[in-house]
């Protein structure tokens, strides 16, 4: 998991262009949205195409967003139970 | 009688050069095209979260923005509805367009950027400056061939004598494969440091110098 977590910090930083960011800034319990990352809207359209992109899960219903998103080790046990 | 506009300050961007009224400020021609509008951002210390996120084009129209208003802090003079915002190029946003037609070019890998498709209409760039100085006023966004200084002197010159607006943010800014050039100045009724009146051929020889 914690693999895991670190790639996809990695990942965060390319999608959302997070160019002053490294990795070992983001905090994996942290919230991504409504905390110090400034993550919008737009963003989180983007995380949504990170996951299908990058891991092949699609996230039909919108409502299951805000528990995926909540950080990233939220995102990382999502991703563990639903990788293709 | 007829009512006088004038150029009060400038901030140009092209060629690895940042000027300011005309005096050279932070040069360096080592930078390759694009990379020296993130270079001019960090030189000046600017600070905005969302900077990173935008595109080229806005990347650009940003930093340009930010030592013209801090050079004429137009927002401390003026209300919001009163300062209008007239841009042109000629490139569009052409080159975030080709980027996002890149995401969508291939039916099996087929993968849309918003944070790139927010970004493919150039009047954008005139959003994210009005949205980081609150400015509230008239708009427009021009595609011409090339600087076109009869039409932006008659139109920014009508805007202000008709009193839709006291004073404008003006000017060029135009990036396509790696090539940049920001020409951005403000209008106001009154005149200021540099004594131009914002005239066709005072802003030929501007734009030219």
């Amino acid at each position: 998991m914690d693999a895991l977590i670190e790639q996809l910090k990695g990942e965060i930083i390319k999608q959302l262009n997070l160019e002053d960011l490294k990795p070992a800034d983001i905090d994996s319990d942290a919230a991504l949205f409504g905390g110090g990352l400034g993550l919008d809207s737009i963003d989180a359209l983007e995380l949504i195409v990170l996951l299908e992109k990058n891991y092949g899960i699609k996230v039909s219903n919108p409502a299951d967003g805000k528990k995926i998103f909540q950080s990233v080790r939220t995102m990382a046990e999502y991703i563990s139970a639903n990788k293709k | 009688m007829e009512q006088k506009n004038y150029i009060t300050s400038l901030c140009s961007i092209k060629n690895g050069i940042v000027s300011l009224d005309g005096v050279s400020g932070f040069s360096d021609k080592s930078i390759d095209g694009v990379d020296f509008i993130k270079a001019a951002y960090k030189e000046y210390q600017l600070s905005y979260p969302k900077f990173y996120k935008m595109d080229n084009l806005c990347k650009l129209a940003f930093v340009a923005s930010e030592l013209l208003l801090k050079n004429n802090p137009l927002t401390k003079k003026y209300a919001s509805q009163d300062i209008a915002i007239v841009i042109a190029n000629s490139a569009s946003s052409l080159e975030i367009d080709t980027e996002h037609q890149r995401t969508i070019s291939d039916k099996n890998n087929y993968f849309p950027s918003p944070s790139v498709f927010v970004y493919t209409l150039p009047n954008i760039l005139i959003g994210e400056i009005a949205i980081r100085n609150s400015i509230k006023g008239e708009n427009s966004f021009f595609i011409f061939d090339k600087f076109d200084a009869e039409f932006m002197s008659s139109y920014i010159n009508s805007i202000l004598d008709s009193s839709k607006a006291k004073c404008c943010i003006t000017g060029w800014i135009e990036l396509y494969e790696n090539k940049y050039e920001a020409f951005l100045y403000t209008v106001e009724q009154q005149e200021g440091t540099l004594k131009t009146e914002h005239t066709a051929q005072e802003l030929k020889k501007l734009y030219n110098h």
